[in-house]
């Protein structure tokens, strides 16, 4: 039996079509009452939801992921890569001859992806034009309170390995 | 004292659970995006609170919906 119902020998068609039009203006507001408790039911089951999710997260491993070689791209561009699981995007930046940077390409404030804006030499985010500093990742501008998830990279034969994610990713 | 037939004030007690409940509800629908947005953001030591005030909000809601059905069997039993 429901909780919705209290036990009745009445048939359910008698409690939600009177026969009584009096009656329709009290079983019309008890219906939508019920339509907003399990509306409220439903967003407890979103918070409860957001509970497990932030619960049952696994603490992230770190494995050594080679991301490019160090020819390959020029002063200036970019790269694009996943570190350190498939659906983590982390943007390379070649900002000087020997300089590599890279971060967590989700910014910090909505997740939406960060890229290079050369002329200025910082990252932005155009969703809510959020600014990042090229050189640490802290945020210069917008409405991200915190600073892009840092990538750390080491050089090994000629090849640019990730090693490990800095500052905690969304 | 009250002139109104039952029913009447049947009603006005029913209306008046409603518009809690519609309030209620507005603060959890706002709690629920509050929560989700910090939670995206990082910050997961709000997912207990927000989850806990919502399982009290609903709690709230539930309670006023039977008091609303009650209401409702009562008056239309007598």
């Amino acid at each position: 039996m429901s909780w919705f119902r209290k036990p009745s020998d009445a048939p359910l068609w008698r409690d939600e079509f009177s026969v009584y039009t009096a009656d329709e203006r009290y079983v019309n507001r008890r219906q939508f009452t019920k339509f907003l408790t399990l509306t409220s039911f439903g967003m407890m089951v979103g918070n409860l939801w957001i509970l497990a999710k932030s619960t049952l997260r696994r603490q992230p491993s770190f494995p050594p992921v080679t991301v490019a070689a160090l020819d390959e791209i020029p002063v200036g561009g970019v790269k694009t890569f996943h570190y350190p699981a498939s659906d983590d995007p982390c943007i390379l930046v070649r900002t000087a001859a020997e300089t590599y940077v890279a971060y967590s390409q989700k910014c910090t404030h909505l997740s939406c992806a960060v890229y290079y804006e050369k002329e200025q030499n910082r990252l932005e985010c155009p969703c809510h034009q959020g600014f990042f500093s090229i050189a640490d990742g802290s945020v210069l501008q917008g409405p991200p309170q915190r600073p892009l998830p840092r990538v750390t990279l080491r050089k090994e034969a000629g090849q640019l390995v990730a090693i490990r994610i800095e500052g905690e990713s969304v | 004292m009250n002139g109104r037939p039952p029913q009447s004030r049947g009603l006005t007690a029913i209306d008046g659970a409603m518009v809690l409940i519609v309030v209620l509800l507005i603060v959890q629908i706002w709690l629920l995006s509050a929560t989700l947005e910090s939670y995206l953001a990082g910050h997961r030591d709000v997912a207990v609170p927000g989850a806990i005030i919502s399982a009290v909000l609903f709690a709230a809601c539930f309670c006023l919906y039977r008091f609303v059905d009650r209401i409702d069997s009562e008056v239309r039993k007598g």
